[in-house]
């Protein structure tokens, strides 16, 4: 099997895609959306023409809203991004938007958040992302359990997590790059989304691993290395085609599907594919890598 | 044989049952859907708040004046109080839910109140906030000072408020008010009832202001100012304001839901308007029809005759869960929405897994029969872990998650349980009824996938 043959090469493949990844997080950051700092988001449609920006803005300035972020949306409509309001706030903005009743505003959504939901928010992202890792090592150690030879079975729990970690840092990292040109913020959604592909990357590595379980216990004589590498190419064709027929359900969600999950779409679809690249060319090579590493320290 | 054949019937005319109910008892399918029969209105699909419209409100309350150990008994008492308020202003379907706070949560209590169709949230926030004021008031001394207004017109008014002295009877001490009509002037009245300890009260008032009035204030202003004729020791008090009957309806709720047991602050609020969540769903809707054909177009052009079962026991997945939505009834929501369409792409995972094993089984040098078994037996260890690892991830986020991760985690959980039903049992029963024996060319190139045939 060329992967497990080349797997140095391919193991720094994708150590470099991750430190790639982790320079774009950190050099053009995660912009928090209003789920996460709190906020107010208002989108406006106006009957006819809309006003231009300028207009609006000069409008805000005079109530005490502080800074705000006009944003065209469709042919005419507007999204304003404000500190939270309150509901008198909240109508001075409408009011203002109308330039005192010269346009006829409709008002298509409106959502304010206190800063303190927002905290709360990041802090359960925080808990449900590491609830579900654990739960994760808990699981494929116990499903393993039988496999403790040559590998134990713990081992395969934290090899996926080295993996899950590769399939959430560079969808990360793609999205702080798209972010930085489209504006894009990382909003509840976005965690939806990672732990989607947490979800849906761990249910590949199963399947890859399982196979590996199954031929350890009735292969021959085979190496480990071997037995790796027979189990990835009897699997690598059923990930190929599960994930392109997630991929095939995300294209028109991402295309044709609700503005709200958009974003959601397309990360899940880079997570997809760095998660299959991941099960077949991340997990077995690392998972080899490990048992030549044990076997030369027993030496 | 003949039984393969007849199960196989029962479960396509069981799925195509499903399939009628999610039709009939959808407005926008069912032309004829006023007309239809009761059972079928009785399941429309219940959309969330993004998709239907209205507004969510998310309350934060004050619980440091209640004592460590009463904190969800008084947070229970406030969300039927605020449930009482809402329903009074005849919202359909509102949802009041209270939020404890929690390690894992963290946060503290918070009360989150859903109302579909109602995009107005002054009026909401002001309806739910309103605490009706009932006191009652008896006349202040002779001596004491009275403020007067002369009028424009040179009327003298004199302030009602400085006539009367508050006593310590107020709303609080109210067991229940009840709406009644006068028997002879047909006018609308509404009966207090006061509990054990107001009832003490009332009595000493009565009791104390025999001939002189006993005003009752609501929200400070006098509405009604009897004067007492004799003691009142059951309890039992009437206002008799000039009531339309519809005020009086509104007075009695009011005064039934009572003051609200812990003081709340409003931490957030969204509103989205009807025609955004209803695009919302037409896009959604859109999406998923296109995804199910392309998945649908990818399995026959790829699994062949194996592929066309997928695509039939997928058929029978989506009505099953649609069903269930239905039944449940599930919320959804635009993120409920994406979970099940991704799960239209999960749920052909098992089948997948299935087949590609089958292929593999028939050219090690099974029949295609064996093929068949082997495939379903060998293939049911990682189908089952697989979707176990999905179950677990879909269980953590519904316990954990925002009301919008929670819509996601349940259509995207029921999914899996369900596909591991159809992707398994459905299809096995239809392979096994096609009652393929017999390896020949032919049938090596309907059970042949990719660009390859079995030799």
């Amino acid at each position: 099997m060329f992967i497990i043959k080349y797997k140095k090469i391919f193991l720094s493949l994708s150590i470099i895609l991750i430190i790639v990844s982790v320079v774009f997080t950190f050099t053009y950051g995660l912009k928090p959306g209003i789920d996460f700092k709190g906020g107010a988001l208002l989108e406006v449609s106006y009957t006819g023409v809309r006003p231009d920006a300028s207009l609006l803005e000069a409008g805000i300035k005079t109530l005490d809203i502080n800074q705000s972020l006009i944003q065209p949306t469709g042919d005419s409509g507007y999204i304003i991004k404000t500190r939270d309001l309150n509901e008198t706030e909240h109508e001075a903005l409408v009011k203002a938007l109308s330039l005192d009743g010269k346009y006829t505003v409709t008002e298509k959504s409106f959502t304010s958040i206190g800063p303190s939901v927002g905290s709360e928010l990041t802090r359960k992202a925080i808990v449900s992302i590491s609830m579900v890792i654990l739960a994760i090592i808990i699981f494929i150690t116990y499903a393993f359990r039988q496999v403790s030879r040559p590998v134990a079975s713990w081992k395969y729990g934290v090899i996926t997590i080295v993996t899950l970690l590769h399939d959430i840092i560079i969808p990360t990292g793609i999205f702080a790059l798209l972010s930085y040109y489209s504006g894009a913020e990382v909003d509840t959604l976005f965690v939806l989304a990672l732990l989607t592909i947490l979800g849906l990357s761990v249910h590949d590595k199963i399947v890859v691993f399982d196979r590996i379980r199954e031929n350890l216990r009735t292969g021959d004589k085979r190496s480990f290395a071997e037995t790796v590498g027979i189990s990835t190419s009897q699997t690598i064709v059923r990930s190929i085609n599960i994930t392109l027929t997630i991929i095939f359900v995300l294209v028109p969600l991402y295309l044709f599907g609700p503005e709200t999950t958009k974003n959601f779409a397309l990360i899940l679809t880079i997570g997809l594919f760095f998660g299959i690249y991941s099960s077949l060319f991340f997990a077995s090579p690392l998972l080899v890598f490990v048992e030549e590493w044990q076997a030369r320290g027993k030496k | 044989m003949i039984k393969k054949i007849i199960l196989a019937v029962i479960i396509l005319v069981l799925g195509a049952s499903v399939a009628f109910f999610v039709y009939k008892s959808e407005p926008k399918l069912n032309n004829n859907f006023e007309t239809s029969a009761a059972f079928f209105k009785k399941f429309p699909f219940r959309l969330g708040l993004d998709l239907s419209g209205g507004s969510h409100l998310i309350y934060k309350a004050d619980v440091s004046a209640v004592p460590a150990g009463e904190v969800t008994s008084s947070m229970d008492a406030l969300r039927d109080v605020i449930e009482r308020r809402v329903n009074l202003f005849g919202v359909s379907e509102p949802v009041v839910q209270v939020q404890h706070g929690g390690l894992i949560s963290g946060g503290g209590e918070q009360l989150i109140v859903d109302l579909p169709g109602v995009t107005d949230v002054k009026k909401a926030v002001e309806m739910i906030g309103q605490t009706p004021v009932l006191e009652f008031k008896t006349e202040a001394p002779k001596n004491a000072t009275q403020n007067v207004a002369v009028g424009k017109d040179g009327k003298v008014n004199i302030d009602l408020n400085s006539q009367f002295v508050s006593t310590e009877l107020t709303g609080r001490y109210l067991q229940k008010a009840i709406l009644e009509f006068d028997q002879n002037t047909r006018e609308p009245k509404v009966s207090l009832q006061f509990n054990d300890a107001g009832t003490k009260l009332f009595d000493q008032i009565t009791k104390d202001n025999i001939g002189k009035t006993v005003a009752i204030f609501l929200d400070g202003a006098p509405i009604s100012t009897p004067v007492v004729r004799e003691e009142i020791p059951n309890g039992q008090a009437v206002i008799s304001g000039n009531f339309t009957p519809s005020e009086a309806k509104l007075l009695v709720g009011r005064l039934n839901s009572g003051a609200l047991p812990v003081p709340i602050t409003l931490l957030s609020t969204q509103t989205i308007g009807a025609t955004l969540g209803e695009s919302a769903v037409n896009a959604g809707v859109k999406a998923a029809i296109i995804g199910f054909l392309l998945v649908a177009l990818f399995l026959i052009l790829w699994y062949r005759l194996p592929g066309l079962i997928a695509v039939l026991a997928l058929s029978l997945y989506t009505a099953i869960l649609l069903a269930i939505f239905k039944l449940l009834p599930v919320t959804l929501t635009a993120a409920g929405i994406g979970g099940f369409i991704i799960s239209l792409g999960m749920a052909v995972d098992a089948n997948v897994l299935i087949f590609e094993r089958m292929k593999e089984e028939i050219r090690k040098g099974h029949n295609i029969v064996d093929g068949i078994h082997a495939g379903f037996s060998r293939a049911w260890p990682s189908v089952r872990d697989s979707n176990t690892s999905s179950i677990i991830t879909s269980i953590i986020l519904f316990w954990l998650g925002t009301p919008l991760i929670k819509g996601f985690a349940l259509t995207f959980g029921l999914g899996v349980l369900v596909s591991m039903f159809s992707a398994i049992t459905i299809s096995r029963i239809f392979l096994y009824a096609l009652g393929i024996e017999k390896s020949n060319a032919f049938t090596k190139f309907l059970f042949g996938s990719g660009f390859k045939n079995l030799n």
